[in-house]
This record gives structure tokens, sequence and C-alpha cells, in this order.
């Protein structure tokens, strides 16, 4: 089962993840776009983890919320309403429920890349952070294992590097953009990567 | 040990993730006889808002100081949502700005047209209806450099202008309908483009955002720092005018006689000095082609952190826009009549 106590920990380990990656982050940014990519990543995820933390005997769908709300408010940004409303679709996938079983958590993945399309009404190919989130979410509908999630959503991210922005703040460059990663594509698979990791390890200890 | 080796810029700063809100205690502690806070990121005019007038909402991210907070006050702004550095406030402070100054003749929204502002702000949107308050948005795309099509241009300097016309509009307690259309009018006839001469850099990481060798500029390049459309060996302070003067007047198109407002603008570390030279070339440059400037700002009045170089705003007036430009202001930062 997949418990309150484990998304507690990878929001922990989500906001660890960010702080470490932040400077990195950032200097992708720098290049094609504003460098405070991953300064909004670091403070939201902090944000989303102390939020989860400060709750009592929570549901996950309370937890998701929180993390939501949390994030939006510290951040703002792009990255604050896109990563909140995948929080939130999260949660309602989740359900006020305080256990799932780990073969459901891929439902969760899904949820998530639907409300960054939803939020930022972008489509694969746009060199976005949908190019990591797209390909995750069909692995994850095709019941791939965690390992494969990750991997597609990390093969998204570098794919963004062949890609010319066509929306977000990168679209302005146009063919500028060809040839660097998109930054957002980049913290999406760093995300799968853990959100995978937590989940493998309960399908392997559950 | 790698990183000793990097230099960091220099700023006059406590803590980069403090300086915000540090930033917000001092116009708080300097201004508070014309500022007050909503909310801990809603800056909000002490004189200005009343029952029965559109209340005029502007926001965006920090580090364009005087923009947007320095906006706010009687004739201009009712008030501003405060991002973090570069970045879209979240939708809370932006409901909790309208709120504290809607009057019940409804809501604008103006921003500069960015992917972070339009979410959240939309989200903020949203989240008035929900309260029963009409909210109305209209984002400014001035910056000629950042696109061909109107609708996906930037907004930047252009804004003193665009926000002058709707607050002034508002000050006149025109309904809500009518703010809007004076600021998409304002909006559509407002043309801005920039130079950058150096990169600046977030109090967060003190490192500088770009690229931008010694002895090169950037013309076109946005307020954060977003590359521009050329980068070539840095000219004379006329033959950069001159480039950014010919695309400006092709852009607006306007017939000879016709009046304009004019700002040229500081990023942040270019002095008033280089500013008057640009000015004296763009003075010439409209005498020229037959315009007549009826109002001229010149200094740092949208910025872009420690950036060195300067923007030029052209607005095509007609009576309407003179008017509105022309009313009086009383912000913490600007001035008129």
């Amino acid at each position: 089962m997949f418990t309150t106590n484990h998304l507690d920990a990878l929001f922990q380990a989500l906001a660890t993840r960010m702080a470490a990656e932040r400077d990195a982050l950032c200097a992708l940014d720098g290049v094609i776009g504003d460098a405070d990519h991953g300064i909004a990543m670091e403070q939201g995820m902090a944000a989303a983890h102390l939020a989860v933390a400060g709750l009592d005997d929570p549901t996950l769908q309370d937890q998701f919320n929180a993390a939501a709300k949390g994030f939006l408010n510290a951040v703002g940004a792009s990255s604050g309403p896109l990563y909140a409303t995948a929080l939130m679709r999260a949660g309602k996938a989740a359900g006020p429920r305080r256990a799932m079983p780990v073969a459901e958590t891929r439902m969760l993945i899904m949820a998530m890349a639907e409300g960054i399309v939803h939020r930022g009404k972008a489509e694969p190919g746009q060199k976005t952070m949908v190019d990591a989130w797209a390909p995750a979410a069909e692995a994850a509908r095709a019941g791939a294992a965690f390992g494969e999630i990750a991997a597609v959503a990390e093969a998204g991210a570098e794919a963004t590097a062949q890609m010319v922005a066509t929306l977000g703040r990168a679209a302005r460059l146009g063919e500028r953009s060809l040839g660097h990663p998109d930054p957002g594509a980049v913290s999406a698979a760093m995300i799968v990567a853990e959100i995978c990791k937590v989940f493998a390890a309960r399908e392997d200890g559950a | 040990m790698a990183q000793t080796q990097i230099a960091l810029t220099q700023k006059l700063i406590n803590d980069g993730n403090a300086a915000v809100d540090e930033m917000l205690a001092g116009i708080m502690a300097a201004h508070g006889d014309l500022l007050a806070r909503a909310a801990p990121r809603a800056i909000i005019a002490r004189n200005g808002p009343r029952p029965g007038k559109v209340a005029l909402v502007i926001g965006g991210g920090s580090g364009h100081e005087p923009a947007f907070l320095g906006y706010v006050g009687q004739g201009l702004a009712d008030a501003a949502a405060v991002g973090n550095v570069f970045a879209s406030p979240p939708p809370q402070p932006c409901v909790d700005a309208a709120m504290a100054v809607q009057g019940g003749a409804g809501v604008l929204f103006m921003y500069g047209n960015y992917a972070g502002d339009v979410m959240n702000f939309d989200m903020a949107s949203e989240l008035l209806e929900m309260e029963g308050v009409e909210a109305r948005t209209v984002v400014t795309t001035d910056d000629i450099a950042s696109g061909v099509d109107r609708d996906k241009r930037r907004g930047v300097a252009g804004n003193v202008f665009i926000f002058k016309a709707a607050g002034a509009a508002a000050d006149l307690m025109l309904p809500l309908e009518e703010v809007e259309r004076v600021a998409r009018h304002a909006n559509a006839r407002t043309f801005t483009m920039g130079v950058a001469l150096s990169a600046c850099s977030l109090p967060q990481t003190r490192r500088l955002n770009f690229d931008l060798p010694a002895g090169e500029m950037e013309i076109g390049m946005g307020i954060h720092g977003e590359p521009g459309v050329r980068r070539g060996p840095l000219g004379t302070a006329n033959a950069v005018a001159d480039e950014m003067m010919d695309a400006l007047l092709a852009e607006m198109q306007a017939p000879v006689g016709a009046r304009v407002a004019v700002l040229v603008n500081g990023l942040g570390s270019t002095p008033l000095m280089e500013l008057y030279i640009l000015y004296a070339r763009v003075a010439e440059r409209l005498a020229a082609a037959g315009l007549v400037v009826h109002r001229a700002l010149v200094g740092p009045y949208v910025t872009s952190m420690e950036m060195a170089g300067a923007s030029i705003t052209l607005m095509h007036l007609d009576d309407q826009l003179a008017g509105l430009l022309d009313h009086p202001c009383h912000c913490a930062m600007f001035r008129q009549g």
C-alpha cells in the first residue's frame, strides 16, 4: 500500500531534489529564459512539503491539496499554477483515503499530467514540461514499470533540446531555442523520477 | 570548493531569499502616507479607491521597480500584487489586492503578457467571480521585438503610459466597459523596443542570467533578460537610437502631425546622462518624421534589476489618450500635476 506517510516522504524527497538542482535549473533557464526556474521549483517544493508536514491526520487528497496551495502561494510564476493544478488533480485521483494500492498510483502520474495540460494548454512538441509529463502519463496508462515511466520522462526532457519553443517565455526565441533543453521539462523529469522511485520502493517492499 | 571560483554579483542585500519582503518593508516605511498593505504582497493606495470607481489592479514580478507598485496611487492604479523576483504573483495577493480596493464597479487587472502572469491572474479572476466581483483583464503587449503577432508580444516599459491612461479613465469614474476599452486602445497604440548592454542577476543566485561579451549589445532583449532579435558590437547612442526608432516608426504608422508620448527608459544601471543622449536623437527623429511630442519621460520607469541598457516607447496619441496622460496622479514613485 501507498500511505500518507509515504506521500509525506515523497514531498520531502521532491523538496530535497529541487534544492539540490536549483542552480543547475537556473543555469539552463538562463540560456533560454529568465534564469529563475530553479528558484521557483526549490521554493515551491519546499513550501509544498512544509504544508504537508503541518497536516494533522490527513487523507492523501488533503496532502495533495495542501501541497498544491503551498506550492502556488510560494511561487506564482508559471510553475505555480501548473503544479498546483497537477497536485489537485492527483489529490482528486487519490481521493479521501489514507492509503491506496501501489498499482493504482500510476493514476496519480496520469492525473498530474492532465492537470498540467489543462492549465497550460500545451501540446507535446512545443518544448515545455508537457514533453516530459505526456510520455510519462502514456507509459503509466499502459501499465509500464516505474523505472520505465521515469526513463521515458527523461528521454522526453532530453528531446526538447531538438525542439523550437512555440509556447511560454522561450517561444519568443524561435529558432534560437534549438539545442537547449527546456528547463521545465528537465525539472519535470526529475519530479517523475522521484515519484517513481518512491512508488517502486513500495511495490518492492509492499 | 568549485563554488568559490564563481564571481557573484555585488548587491546591497541581507538575504537573497528575503529581498522582496525587505524591499516592501522599506517602501512601506518610506511611503506609508500613500500606500497601505492589504496583505503582505498586496499593496494598495490610501487615496484613490472609492465607491463606484472601477478598481485598477496591476502587478507582476519584482525586480522592475518602480514598476509595478510605484504606480499605485490616486489617478493611477488602486493596487498592485507583488510577485517574487521576475515571477508572477500567485492568485491570492491579486485577489487580496482587488477585494481591498474594489468599489462595486468591477475590477480591471492589467499586467504584461507573460505565460505565468496570465495563468495566475486568470485564477484570481475565477476566485473573484466566486466572490461576486466582476473582473476584466487587459494584458500589455508593447514590445515589438518579441514577436510578429501583437497578441503574443511581451509587455514592457509601455506599461507606464498604458496603465496611466487606464488609471485616469477609472479616476474619471468611467464604467468598467469603457475603462477596459481605453486600456485596450492605449495598448494597441503603444510600441517599445529595448537594448541591453549587460546582464542582470537575481538576488537569490547573484549570477548573471545571460552572457553578453564585453563590447556587445543585444537589441530587443526583454526585461527579464529574454534574448532579443540581434546581437552585435555596441554602437553609438545615435546608431542604436536610429535602429530602434526605424523599427518603432515603421510599426506605429502615425501620420505627419500626429502627437506622441515618448519614454526613454533606463533598464537599471544605465545613467540619466546616457538616457538623455538617447533622447536627444529620439527627439530629432520624431521631428524629422513630422511628429509632435506631447509628453516625454526620461528615466528608470520599468527596470530589470541592474541590467544596463535602455528602451524607447512611443504612444501614438489621440485627443482622449492625450487627455488621460495629462490627468493628475500622485503615486509614491510617479507624480503628475
